[in-house]
């Protein structure tokens, strides 16, 4: 027997609700890359959705791990030798992230922070502080943070920092409305 | 609304983020909505060409109601009523 249209009607507002609640208004960041304009645009995107009250969630993974570290800081003891090489070659903090183009030996790195401030553009270290305060969520890989050998002492002080593996990344973009891979 | 009564509209608080860029813009109209009153209108000012675009987006999402954008000279004044 065929379901009257009062019990369709009640199958599809079921349907609906499971729709409704599976996506939040959360945003979910993959955030990979350690180049200074990369690592611009995810950080303007993550307060910009932010400041609108999404909820956002961003997980860093491989070379952009390198951007979280504390800048003066000692290598942390007990490492390999290309954990050591790893950690002596590669960005220590946000402060020292190469553009991507035009980097010119860092003159056009420069060039560019000089123009950030002129045209009032906040810095990444302004950008992270304000990430923190909106509550801004970050997790950092710990695989990649194992293959590279960082150690936790040598990240950030961040109030929402956390570490996590790729499931927890899918489970959090599976509900999250956006999801941006940068 | 039109220009004449944007600019007779008394506004009950006013941000002025022209020394910010965008996200700026947007994060001084959030900071300064939450303190005022449902029904109470906010005007921000901003030299950012964007915000203009932006703000309407913000106060969609957020229930709000977009009155409209007056062009200043290097700036612009827009004006939200909290909803």
């Amino acid at each position: 027997m065929s379901d009257t249209a009062e019990q369709r009607l009640e199958k599809l507002e079921k349907k609906f609700e499971e729709l409704e609640g599976s996506r939040k208004d959360q945003l979910t960041m993959v955030v990979m890359s350690d180049d200074l304009d990369k690592m611009l645009a995810a950080f303007i995107i993550a307060v910009g959705a932010a400041a609108m009250d999404t909820k956002v969630k961003m997980f860093f993974t491989f070379w952009a791990i390198s951007a979280l570290r504390k800048e003066h800081v000692k290598q942390a003891k007990g490492k390999d030798l290309t954990a050591k090489m790893f950690g002596t070659m590669l960005p220590k903090g946000l402060k020292q992230l190469k553009l991507s183009k035009m980097n010119m030996e860092g003159i056009g790195k420069h060039m560019i922070k000089g123009i950030m401030k002129h045209n009032n553009v906040s810095s990444l270290d302004e950008l992270l502080a304000t990430a923190g305060e909106l509550g801004v969520d970050i997790d950092i890989c710990t695989m990649s943070m194992d293959l590279m050998g960082f150690k936790k002492e040598e990240m950030v002080d961040y109030p929402n920092l956390g570490y996590a593996g790729v499931a927890t990344f899918l489970a959090d973009a599976g509900e999250s409305s956006m999801q941006l891979f940068i | 609304m039109t220009t004449e009564e944007l600019t007779n509209l008394k506004a009950d608080k006013s941000v002025d983020a022209r020394g910010t860029s965008c996200p700026g813009p947007l994060l001084a109209a959030k900071k300064a909505m939450g303190e005022i009153n449902s029904g109470q209108i906010l005007e921000i000012l901003s030299a950012d060409e964007g915000t203009k675009k932006d703000i309407p987006k913000w106060a969609t999402k957020k229930k709000h109601n977009y009155l409209g954008t007056l062009e200043e000279s290097g700036y612009f004044k827009i004006y939200v009523k909290k909803g």
